[in-house]
């Protein structure tokens, strides 16, 4: 073996914890857990049975016959993995005739396997080798004229790993996998007997065009190179490892990045990971390729004016000139003229440093970070209810919950890793009930379906969740316990009498939901008696122009029912991306410094004063509309975002970009040449999470490390770059290594207190709040009480959006992601997931496509008041009528010239979920994105590409 | 017009049973359908019924039907009741079974039918696990497992829900006394069923019937329609098989019934602590679901009072293969294999000397004529290194090549395994290919070594049953035919 890999116990941890065993395996007295298998007690002592189909990842399944063992006592052999453990067993593991039974098996498989291990794959790393090995094969007397499976016919469809069923040993881990741990079920066997082969679903399925979502699972599985990553195949085994954190969604995944040299060859999910235990998806698994893709910029590039070509300059020229522009404009137009955006991409280190930069070195709060688009209303809902601005559970949580409420949230596509958890307990029979104006995967599809799926009205919410909360507090189903001890009274009094008004009820309300008011009272009553209710919700709640009332209607039927405070319940947040946790905690927004606290505490800022040696301003800055706003109007003129593309993914570009082309000087922090890099003067070149060190803080709070594997090939790591800048302004910034950094976070966020680099590295994950009280970190939030102390209950009166279809408008666009691509696309348009997903379309219910004469694959119209553009319709019942659905992974699709500026009343969250549309045929791309196309070719001109090389 | 009672069974109609019963009814006659009585040499048989009982002919052509009616047919056989090869019999599963129409509830009650699942429900669910303990009943499908313990287990596992499933997918070669028993007495089958609802908490019953029975699919949907005693509190569904031998192995059928590709499960667990759904689920064959009605109608000593050592009761027994008088013979356990094969079968249908006798389906062994003295019981077979099984015996003659058997028993379960364990999914594959070298002359002794260490890999570290006696049959004839292993290549 060439990587080490995780010790693998065979079979898994028993479930239920039904106290310990002693039992005697080889002479060697062994305690295990009641219900372990033998095989698994046996690795516990050291003693590792031979096997092949077995692996703790997976149910036992006693398929390969080789971990047979003798128990006195007992007829025959049986096999270690499907056997439990009983007090006082004594165990046999290597007899003459076990070791005969494990030969004769292995000469069965070797007789049907090509022998072509020298030039395999998986040569060093294959399980069927060392067992071979371990077993004494030294003939197969079958001889290899027998019948065999030598020329089946390899599969390379799949853009990251290839099928060559010659090698297959039917283990059917892969098969086992795809069912027990993704829960998509793509993999099946054909025939039976000699004939028994493994499929993507048919003879003549193939893996790309199967039901496979590329999780990687099977790949993982697979103990010979059956399936096996085509790096490998290319380039041979990895040959060091790297254990780091997945930069993609806010599930944040646990991986080792293995490598040859600097070449990362695959990513294999860890079993240890405190969000993954050993899952992964196609984006986290696979689509890393977009840290070598050509596109990347690798060198600073400068410019005067965004009509001009880029030039290619030093580090110091780039960071002086941009020092000297922020300097000048600041002089003339005041210290307030200057911003910056953070990344939810970047390390919390990261972040933490560019708050630091525009507080103590630009001296104004005009800092905000793309939460503001996605989960600001979670922020600001959550901690006025509960006093903690973040979920409340781990992700574990879901496997203990009885029903499980999905509100606005799509995981299967979203949140992948933890979907498959999700569907896991959906399996053992929780019930299910999908909030959601589409019918997700989740809603209904092959192996899933909801008990309710309230297909509810886009911009609906409040009155959904109102008239849920009416059927709670009129039938009884209020945990008055839990209430009397946990939540303020006179709040939860004036809710109770609030939601109880015959208004707020499922009749009342189905006229702006558009949900039958008893499958509505059903799902309520499911809910309302669930012994443990928890409640996903993604953003579909926030994105909404009541996005924050939303949250705190949650938090209200959450308090109500008595679902908070232990495994199972709770409410919980699926975050967008990587970090958007973190950055919000890293004091990313204008009026907060880290840990949420607000900027006109005087206590807090002579915290920070003190820390960094500079007088703070006490006045909120700008969120980032009001930057754009401030810059159409000439007072806002230098923004630096770092690793953010607002140009593509903020509402209403063509506002979005009026805003940038106003601003003197525009510095963008990036891996590649952005839509917003159109616009910009100065590009740093940014570094992957594969090139740098620092944490990331997942949905569940859990903070992960990112670990270094490669070097940035720009030279400098994001947080290196921003202390450079800081240090071209003249503030002194000397950080050896993000560790430093993560002492200054931990030193100055009491949240943060406890959390050192050490102890990640020993525990691999902690879960904030980690302080002195909670040096392990706390799992599940508020279990002895609200962190505000009584949890508040709030009014949450239903105001319909001013976004409403007419005439004009006869229809509701509501925005979503897809499984293969992640947010605008940047990395992952640049990976092979393009093969599943190359262009933002357009999905329009057949009712509504046959009245505008659509069909299937035609181009058409998306027009609203703010723009237009131009899609390819899909027509889709998964639709309902009157409402049409599109991503905006992909800068061609300018979806968000479409969208408009209303926005959450709390937060400024936009209102990215409803908006009045239009659908009609077109002839090709729309007047904005011709023109759009021909300003972006105008502005993201390079001046002979490395000529200005040093 | 006379009564003529015509089987509907698909043995007697596949030579011609529903012609002879249109002719009677052509002439008039009222014909009533029943099973088959199981003396299928006879088939098609008519019973015209008559004041001194019900007088038998056969084998029955549909010109023979006149003479009958008119009871100067040189088909007729007679009262059943004087004829030895029916006489002889101990009818308690099957004393319904061609006596009447299989889907009259009326006629079942007249004939005893009802009377188990009554006293069943009038005791308590432990006290009918007593009397089926008491009766010594063991599975027929070949294991022989109490039947009593199952149900006990099944009664104490913790479950919301619990199942009853009957294992009605006769696959072995040579039986078919599931089939005539669904076809015959459906709502026997039914009862017992309920029986074992009532006993062990289960409100739900399937019935996995294979997909070659299409007759005992349409009795049985048309008798669960009919059954007055299956209501909400317990109901029975029944399932069709897809063609698959592996599915008549507990696990993997439940892994069918439950709409996944059939495939043995490990055990443990056992199926009655998490089948069905991982509920508690009994399993049992049709014919040990069958005679749970009598033993509690009866009382469990009038069923232990037959039989030998711990095989009580009775077995129909299917006798088939190169024999003169095929058919099904229910007698008490501890008949030999002898008299039945020769005595009752009337020796080989060819006249030439019986050389094996396969009993217990194509994974039983071959018993040479010097072994035909063992009692048909449990324990006396498994002592001569053969099995009982579901009952079915196949008579060969002298003419048989116990090498090709041998090769047949392996090709069978490389074509028939589920492909889950290895030594099934290959080892079954590569004795085929070693037999064949065996046969062809290659290198004998290895290959017989070769063999050898196969033969217990595949018994002692099969997954299931399949894999497991696989080697049975394949022992048998090395054991007591090995001269057909060493003939001369090609002769």
């Amino acid at each position: 073996m060439t990587v080490l890999r995780e010790i693998d116990y065979g079979t898994p941890a028993p479930k239920r914890a039904r106290g310990d065993v002693s039992l005697t395996i080889d002479g060697r007295p062994v305690t295990a857990p009641a219900g372990a298998s033998i095989m698994h007690a046996a690795m516990l002592a050291g003693i590792e049975v031979p096997k092949l189909c077995a692996t703790d990842r997976l149910d036992a399944y006693g398929s390969c016959r080789l971990c047979l063992v003798q128990i006195d006592g007992r007829k025959g052999t049986p096999s270690s993995c499907t056997t439990p453990v009983e007090a006082g067993m004594t165990v046999l593991t290597d007899t003459e005739k076990l070791r005969r039974m494990r030969r004769g098996v292995m000469e069965l498989y070797i007789s049907d396997h090509p022998l072509d291990c020298l030039t395999c794959s998986a040569n060093g790393d294959c399980e069927l080798q060392d067992m071979a090995a371990v077993t004494g094969l030294r003939d197969v007397r079958y001889g290899y004229a027998g019948k065999n499976h030598l020329t089946a016919a390899k599969d390379s469809s799949n853009p990251y790993f290839s099928f060559d069923p010659s090698k297959c040993i039917v283990c059917n881990r892969c098969v086992r996998a795809c069912a027990e741990v993704q829960g998509t079920f793509a993999l099946t066997n054909l025939g039976r007997g000699f004939d028994s082969i493994v499929s993507a679903g048919g003879a003549d399925a193939d893996f790309l065009t199967s039901e496979c979502v590329s999780c990687g699972a099977c790949v993982d599985a697979c103990p010979t190179a059956t399936l096996m990553e085509k790096p490998v195949e290319a380039h041979g085994l990895p040959d060091r490892s790297v254990d780091t954190t997945c930069a993609y969604c806010g599930v944040g995944c646990s991986f080792r990045a293995e490598l040859k040299g600097d070449q990362v060859l695959r990513m294999t999910p860890l079993k240890s990971g405190g969000a993954n235990a050993g899952h992964s998806c196609v984006k986290g698994r696979f689509a890393w390729g977009y840290a070598n893709h050509p596109d990347r910029i690798v060198k600073p590039m400068i410019r005067d004016a965004i009509v001009e070509p880029w030039r290619e300059v030093s580090w110091e020229e780039a960071f002086q000139f941009t020092a000297d522009k922020i300097r000048a404009i600041q002089a003339e137009h005041g210290r307030d003229a200057v911003g910056a955006v953070t990344s939810s991409r970047c390390t919390n280190e990261e972040t933490y440093l560019v708050q630091k930069l525009v507080r103590a070195v630009f001296g104004t709060n005009n800092v905000d970070t793309c939460a503001r688009v996605c989960h600001a209303p979670t922020g600001y809902g959550l901690k006025t209810a509960f006093g903690t601005s973040a979920g409340t559970q781990d992700f574990k949580s879901v496997e203990q919950a009885d029903v499980i409420l999905v509100i606005g949230a799509n995981p299967t596509d979203a949140h992948p890793v933890f979907a498959s958890r999700m569907k896991r307990r959906l399996r053992q029979g929780a019930g299910l009930i999908v909030v959601d104006p589409r019918r997700t995967d989740l809603a209904r599809s092959a192996h899933v379906q909801a008990n309710h799926h309230l297909a509810l009205r886009p911009g609906a919410n409040v009155a959904l969740i109102n008239a849920f909360a009416h059927v709670i507090v009129t039938e009884g189903l209020v945990d008055e316990a839990f209430v009397a001890e946990r939540c303020e009274p006179a709040s939860f009094q004036a809710w109770r009498d609030f939601v109880a008004a015959p208004e707020n009820s499922p009749e009342a309300m189905a006229e702006h939901t558009g949900v039958p008011a008893d499958d509505l009272r059903a799902a309520a009553r499911l809910y309302g008696k669930a012994g443990n209710g928890a409640i996903y919700y993604g953003l579909g709640v926030t994105e909404h122009s009541q996005g924050s009332t939303m949250v705190m209607g949650m938090a209200n039927l959450a308090m109500a029912t008595g679902n908070l405070g232990r495994p199972g319940v709770g409410v919980n947040p699926l975050r967008g991306q990587n970090n958007v946790q973190g950055a919000c905690d890293m004091g990313s927004f204008p009026h907060e410094f880290p840990g949420y606290r607000h900027v006109s505490d005087a206590s807090v800022r002579e915290l920070f004063e003190a820390a960094w040696g500079v007088a703070l301003d006490a006045e909120p800055g700008l969120r980032i509309p009001n930057m754009l706003d401030a810059a159409a109007a000439g007072s806002f003129k230098a923004i630096y975002i770092q690793g953010e593309d607002i140009a593509q993914s903020d509402p209403n570009t063509k506002h979005v970009l009026d805003g940038l082309r106003a601003m003197d000087c525009v510095i963008v922090q990036d891996l590649f040449l952005n839509e917003t890099a159109h616009f910009a003067h100065v590009f740093l070149p940014g570094s992957t999470f594969l090139e740098k060190d620092g944490t990331f803080t997942n949905a569940e709070r859990r903070i992960n490390r990112v670990r270094k594997a490669v070097e940035p090939p720009g030279g400098l790591a994001d947080w290196e770059i921003t202390q450079r800048l800081a240090q071209a302004l003249g503030y002194p910034m000397a950080y050896g290594h993000p560790e430093a950094i993560m002492a200054e976070i931990a030193a100055t966020t009491p949240t943060f207190a406890g959390v050192t680099y050490p102890k990640l590295d020993r525990d691999g994950s902690v879960q904030w709040p980690c302080t002195a009280a909670a040096p392990f970190g706390t799992p599940i939030m508020h279990e002895s009480g609200f962190t505000r102390g009584r949890g508040m209950f709030m009014i949450t009166e239903f105001f319909p959006t001013s976004e409403r279809s007419g005439p004009r408008y006869p229809l509701l666009l509501t925005t979503g992601r897809i499984l293969s691509q992640y947010n605008v696309g940047a990395q992952t348009a640049r990976t092979g997931n393009i093969v599943w997903h190359d262009e933002d379309v357009l999905e329009i219910h057949p009712h509504d496509a046959e009245q505008r004469g659509l069909g299937d694959g035609d181009l058409v119209s998306l027009k609203s008041r703010a723009g237009e553009t131009t899609l390819t319709a899909r027509i889709s019942e998964r639709m309902q009528p009157g409402v049409v659905y599109t991503t905006f992974h992909h800068a061609a699709g300018q979806a968000n010239v479409v969208t408009t500026d209303n926005s959450d009343w709390a937060t400024n969250c936009p209102e990215y979920k409803v908006t009045a549309v239009e659908v009609r045929a077109a002839n090709g791309p729309s007047e904005w994105q011709t023109q759009y196309r021909e300003l972006a070719a105008a502005t993201s001109r390079r001046a002979t590409p490395g000529a200005a090389a040093e | 017009m006379s009564r003529v009672f015509v089987p509907k069974d698909s043995g007697a109609r596949s030579v011609g049973a529903d012609a002879v019963a249109a002719a009677f009814a052509a002439l008039g006659a009222e014909v009533v359908r029943t099973g088959s009585r199981g003396l299928y040499w006879l088939e098609p048989m008519a019973e015209v019924e008559t004041a001194a009982g019900r007088i038998a002919y056969g084998p029955m052509a549909p010109g023979d039907a006149a003479a009958a009616l008119a009871d100067r047919s040189d088909k007729r056989i007679g009262l059943l009741a004087a004829f030895p090869p029916f006489a002889r019999q101990t009818r308690m599963l099957f004393a319904r079974v061609g006596l009447i129409d299989p889907l009259d509830y009326r006629a079942y009650q007249a004939a005893g039918g009802g009377v188990g699942l009554a006293a069943a429900r009038a005791m308590t669910p432990d006290a009918v696990i007593a009397a089926i303990k008491a009766s010594g009943l063991r599975g027929r499908g070949g294991a022989g497992f109490p039947t009593g313990i199952k149900w006990q287990t099944v009664s104490q596992a913790e479950g919301a829900r619990k199942y009853v499933v009957c294992n009605a997918d006769e696959g072995d070669s040579g039986t078919f006394a599931d089939r005539m028993l669904m076809e015959g007495d459906p709502f026997l089958l039914l009862e017992g069923m309920a029986i074992a609802g009532h006993a062990v908490g289960a409100d739900k019953g399937y019935i996995y019937l294979r997909s070659e029975y299409p007759d005992a699919e349409a009795t049985l949907e048309a008798a669960i329609a009919a059954a007055p005693f299956l209501d909400a509190a317990f109901s029975v569904e029944l399932r069709v098989g897809a063609g698959a031998y592996i599915c008549g192995e507990e696990t993997a059928l439940l892994e069918s019934l439950e709409g996944k590709r059939g495939m043995s499960r490990a055990k443990p667990p056992l199926p009655a602590i998490s089948g069905f759904m991982a509920a508690p689920t009994v399993v049992n064959n049709v014919l040990t679901l069958a005679a749970a009605p009598a033993i509690l109608a009866a009382g469990a000593a009038a069923h232990a009072a037959l039989g030998s050592g711990r095989s009580l009761g009775t077995m129909p027994f299917q006798l088939s293969g190169n024999v003169r008088y095929p058919g099904l013979y229910e007698a008490p356990f501890g008949l030999s294999l002898r008299t039945l094969v020769e005595d009752w079968g009337g020796g080989t249908a060819s006249g030439r000397p019986l050389r094996a006798v396969q009993v217990g389906g194509p994974l039983g062994a071959y018993f040479p004529a010097a072994l035909l003295d063992t009692p048909l019981d449990y324990e006396a077979f498994a002592a001569a290194g053969g099995m009982l099984g579901h009952g079915g015996v196949v008579v060969f003659d002298d003419t048989v090549d116990l090498a090709r058997q041998a090769r047949f028993a392996l090709a069978f379960c490389a074509h028939e395994s589920c492909g889950k364990c290895t030594p099934c999914r290959i080892g079954a594959q590569r004795g085929v290919e070693v037999v064949d070298k065996i046969i062809a002359g290659e290198d004998r002794p290895r290959q017989r070594a070769v063999l050898d260490d196969l033969l217990e890999v595949m018994r002692d570290g099969s997954l299931c049953a399949l894999g497991g006696l696989t080697p049975v049959p394949v022992q048998s004839a090395l054991d007591w035919f090995p001269e057909d292993f060493e003939r001369e290549a090609g002769s």
